[in-house]
Parts: structure tokens; sequence; C-alpha cells
């Protein structure tokens, strides 16, 4: 029952930020969506690591969660300055 | 122990359905990047402590996680608010009031 309840509502987050990263009217809406979507990947893989029993997929996350935030970092001082 | 933990991470997993939700519904950039952030920075926080709470022997990785998570979530949404502030992206219409106006010459 609790993992029901879980996996439902981080799917559920999932489908409405996907929805958002099609739909986006401009490129900052899809960067934000991206950003969200990741931030709740990371609390998946660390649930999904529960699950499993599964020691690994903290460093997983761990280093998930690093890419995600250079990449972000990237994409708005691509947005603000171009390509120099 | 175990009761703690699972109540602590069904509350965090509404709370990222819910910054699902306000990312789907809100009109604008900036109201999508305050739901972007707090909702999703609270709910990683309840559910990866949630987790480390249920098995004890992960707890100190678990908190290396949750700190990284504080220290970069509200950087990277606050350097893209920037971007796209100064790439011109418009404000909703029903906005009150623009303070960057002050700033601009």
């Amino acid at each position: 029952m609790f993992e029901i309840i879980c996996f439902s509502l981080i799917g559920l987050g999932i489908v409405f930020s996907v929805l958002r990263l099609i739909r986006g009217s401009t490129t900052p809406d899809r960067v934000v969506a991206l950003d969200t979507l990741s931030t709740i990947t990371t609390s998946l893989l660390v649930f999904l690591g529960f699950i499993f029993k599964r020691y690994v997929y903290l460093d997983v996350a761990l280093v998930y969660a690093l890419l995600t935030f250079i990449g972000a970092i990237v994409v708005a001082r691509f947005l603000e300055k171009g390509l120099k | 122990m175990e009761i703690l933990g699972m109540a602590l991470t069904i509350f965090g997993v509404i709370f990222l359905c819910l910054g699902g939700l306000g990312i789907l519904r809100l009109p604008d950039v900036y109201n999508r990047l305050q739901a972007g952030t707090k909702c999703t920075t609270l709910g990683a926080f309840c559910t990866i402590i949630g987790v480390g709470i249920m098995e004890p022997q992960w707890f100190w990785k678990t908190l290396l996680i949750v700190s990284f998570i504080f220290l970069t979530n509200p950087i990277s949404n606050h350097v893209i608010g920037r971007a796209s502030k100064n790439s011109g992206v418009p404000l909703c219409d029903k906005t009150v009031i623009d303070k960057t106006k002050d700033f601009e010459k």
C-alpha cells in the first residue's frame, strides 16, 4: 500500500512536469520543468534504492543531482549571454 | 521509527506531486520557478530523510544528498530566473508590481 501511494504520487508529479516540458511556451519554461523533473528523479532514485535494498542507488542519486545542477547553470548562462 | 519514516516519506511525496502540479498550472515563468523550487526542495528533503530514517545504516549518506540538494537547488533556480529576466521573458498580465524597472536605465 505504502509503495503504491508513493509511486503513484511521484509518477503524477513526473507526468505534470513532462506535460509542461512539452507544452511550455518559452525556453525558460522548459528549463524550469527540466530542473523540477531532475529533483523529482533524484528522490525517486533514493526511493527505488529503498525498495530494491541496493545501496548503490544512493551514489547514483548523488552524481545525478550534481550533473543536473551543472547542466542547469550551463543552460542559464547560454540563455543570458549566448555562445560566448 | 518505521512509522515516522513512512509518514515523512508520504509527506514529501505529496509535496513532490504538488510541485509538479504548480509547474503545470501556474501562469508565468517566475511563478513556476517558485513552485518548482520550494515544493520540490521540501519534498526531496522529506522523502530522502524518510528513507534514511527507515534504513538507519543509510542515514549519513542520505543526509549528504539532502544537504547537497539544499545548497544547489535555490542557486540553480535563481540563476534560471535571472537569465529569463535578462533575456526578456514577459511577466504575466496579473502582475501587480515589478521592482526591476527601477534599476533599468
